[in-house]
């Protein structure tokens, strides 16, 4: 296993964001976290990447245990990750900000630039362009290349299609998948379950900073309680075939608990998909 | 302090532009560069004449001593401040205190020890730069107004400690501090430029002219660094810079204590040149002047910190004939660059971008408003 984070707890005063995580990423995979706002999906991509400190559990990255080290010294050790938010520089110009992806190599970057020129022709058209006068998909394809400046061996991405056109979010993440493609081991974190079940090898299901599920990507796809509550489950499927309509919500599920409230909260975004693909 | 800038902070003020000068100056060959500095220079040098007095100083006043003992001081004072609030987007409120450890260090040594002023200067540089270390390992995991008040606090227990440690006399301060050795009596224009007496002020102005110059060119140098893009990343978004591999906190911790350091060399030349000094030399007020110099500047922007230091030490004086009313002018003065202004006098552009921007505009001048995403931020600070 490539990354490995074992039973991670991490707290912000005395809340418990995360009550015991576990999961692990594989070398050349494409795994996703899914799930709710307040899942905790966020948090553990920051405690992974070292920007919060765990309180108990552990992490373990290429075969060290990484739990104590500082975050900038995880970029060294091949963590790079595309913040929540984008995380630009927005007095910074596009160029400016991809070589500050590069910072910690003490080698020349020009290859890794050409290439995120070559992966996103869009940010080569605005090299001096300032990072904050960008539209959203331009940050995030600027924020996704930075973070390859590095040559991280695993990319960890937070949201990349948050607030982004339905077309923007297609074209996001078939990056995504050619950045695999090239040999990334990519970490998604999305609300959008629907796209990034689809791209995915495997997901985790995260509710209330535990894990709920975890399964291949294409097997969550068909997942009653998943597609309720994740994918606008009853809708797609009414459209599809009145007679799967039963309700899946109450369905028992020993192996989890699918509550109401974000079944409520998803199923508008899942639908909105469905009408834009 | 942010609460309003997201609103505010994208509207352009009516103000003059200065994008026609940068973008000579970004396109001027390096001979044209030069010529402008020697210029900059040759007018430092002429500053304190007569002539130039005669309109910048009010009736009566020594227009030299208001250079030395006020102007000068105050702008080398903002270099340093700006490398903190400027360069690293670290709001401090107690500069004043590094000022103070390096008047009181020549108070200290010169008048117990009998070092020479020579010798005080580099023991007063190394202690301030300890100070900012001392001061900003334990409160640099702070940020934004956080840190902003501990700073604050910091200032007044330093002031405090001296006003009531009968070491340093309290509140009757040190005096009998001994002038700078004289280094040559030669004399150019009825100056003697090195001769550092009570009489004259002008050779304390040309001793901080050097102090000034030196530090712009050491600040500048770092600014065009990887130190300095590491400064720029962590005012702009410090945990993106974390996630670039920048190790924020070594690089915060080396703006407080370059920062320190420069503020420290001002105050053992101010001790010197007044010969005595008392705790109240080193009020909140002066730091708040100072700040507000960097920002009304440009904070960022050296020749713009230093132009905004010069208008904040200048103007009160120059309109010393207006009494009292000076501050309430002086205070509608900054409401007024403030709304119109917002970027300061003589921004940089990247400072601009920020600022248009609306979220890392004044890097840490401001508190981390939880939006969306940054309410952890603000739960994990108010553990």
């Amino acid at each position: 296993m490539l990354l490995e984070i074992r039973d991670i707890h991490v707290h912000y005063g005395k809340i418990a964001a995360l009550k015991g995580i576990t999961a692990s990423v594989d070398e050349g995979e494409i795994v996703t976290l899914i799930g709710a706002n307040g899942a905790g999906k966020t948090t553990t991509l920051k405690t992974i990447s070292g920007l919060r400190s765990l309180t108990r559990g552990s992490i373990e990255f290429d075969g060290r245990d990484i739990s104590k080290m500082p975050g900038h010294k995880r970029v060294l050790a091949g963590i790079g990750q595309s913040p929540e938010g984008r995380g630009i520089f927005p007095g910074m110009s596009v160029e400016e900000n991809l070589l500050m992806g590069a910072f910690s190599r003490k080698d020349d970057a020009s290859k890794e630039l050409a290439e995120a020129y070559e992966l996103f022709p869009r940010l080569a058209e605005r090299k001096t362009q300032a990072g904050g006068t960008m539209s959203g998909g331009e940050q995030q394809m600027l924020a996704i290349g930075r973070a390859l400046m590095a040559k991280p061996k695993v990319l960890l991405l937070d949201e990349p299609s948050m607030g982004l056109a339905p077309m923007l979010v297609q074209q996001i993440f078939s990056i995504i998948q050619e950045i695999n493609r090239r040999g990334t081991t990519v970490l998604l974190v999305e609300q959008n379950a629907q796209q990034a079940l689809q791209i995915a090898h495997r997901a985790y299901v995260l509710e209330t900073g535990r894990v709920v599920k975890s399964a291949p990507a294409s097997r969550l796809l068909d997942d009653p309680e998943v597609r309720a509550a994740y994918l606008g489950g009853e809708l797609g499927e009414a459209a599809a075939s009145p007679a799967a309509a039963p309700a899946p919500v109450d369905a028992p599920d020993p192996g989890a608990t699918v509550t109401d409230a974000p079944a409520s909260g998803a199923a508008p975004e899942g639908s909105e998909e469905d009408a834009s693909s | 302090m942010n609460l309003s800038k997201n609103a505010e902070g994208a509207r352009r003020g009516p103000g003059l532009s200065l994008d026609a000068l940068r973008h000579w100056w970004a396109g001027a060959p390096g001979w044209a560069r030069w010529v402008v500095y020697l210029l900059l220079i040759v007018v430092g040098v002429l500053l304190p004449s007569e002539s130039i007095g005669s309109f910048m100083a009010p009736s009566g006043a020594d227009w030299p001593s208001m250079l030395s003992s006020q102007i000068a001081i105050y702008v080398l004072l903002a270099l340093g401040l700006n490398v903190v609030v400027g360069m690293a987007g670290l709001l401090d409120l107690g500069y004043v205190a590094f000022y103070a450890v390096g008047g009181y260090t020549i108070a200290i040594f010169a008048t117990k020890y009998d070092w020479s002023f020579w010798q005080t200067l580099v023991l007063a540089i190394a202690f301030s730069a300890l100070a900012g270390v001392i001061l900003g390992a334990p409160t640099l995991r702070l940020r934004g107004d956080y840190l902003a008040i501990v700073t604050l606090g910091f200032g007044e227990i330093v002031k405090k400690t001296a006003n009531n440690s009968s070491y340093v006399n309290g509140p009757r301060g040190v005096q009998g501090i001994p002038h700078p050795p004289t280094l040559s009596e030669f004399e150019i224009g009825g100056v003697q430029p090195l001769k550092y007496g009570l009489l004259d002020s002008r050779p304390y102005y040309y001793l901080l002219l050097a102090f000034i110059i030196v530090a712009i060119i050491f600040v500048r140098r770092l600014d065009k660094s990887r130190v300095g893009r590491a400064w720029a990343s962590i005012r702009e978004d410090e945990d993106a810079a974390e996630l670039m591999g920048v190790p924020t906190f070594k690089f915060k911790l080396a703006a407080f204590a370059i920062g320190a350091a420069i503020g420290g060399s001002g105050g053992v030349v101010f001790a010197s040149q007044q010969t005595s000094i008392t705790p109240p030399n080193f009020d909140f007020l002066v730091s708040a002047l100072i700040l507000a110099g960097v920002v009304l500047g440009g904070s960022g922007n050296i020749p713009g910190v230093m132009l905004g230091a010069f208008v904040v030490a200048w103007l009160p004086e120059r309109f010393r004939g207006l009494q009292d009313y000076r501050m309430l002018i002086f205070g509608a003065v900054l409401v007024l660059m403030m709304i119109f202004r917002p970027e300061g006098l003589w921004p940089s552009r990247q400072r601009k971008a920020e600022l248009a921007e609306g979220t890392g505009g004044m890097g840490g001048l401001g508190a981390e408003v939880p939006g969306p995403g940054q309410a952890e931020a603000a739960a994990e600070v108010g553990k």
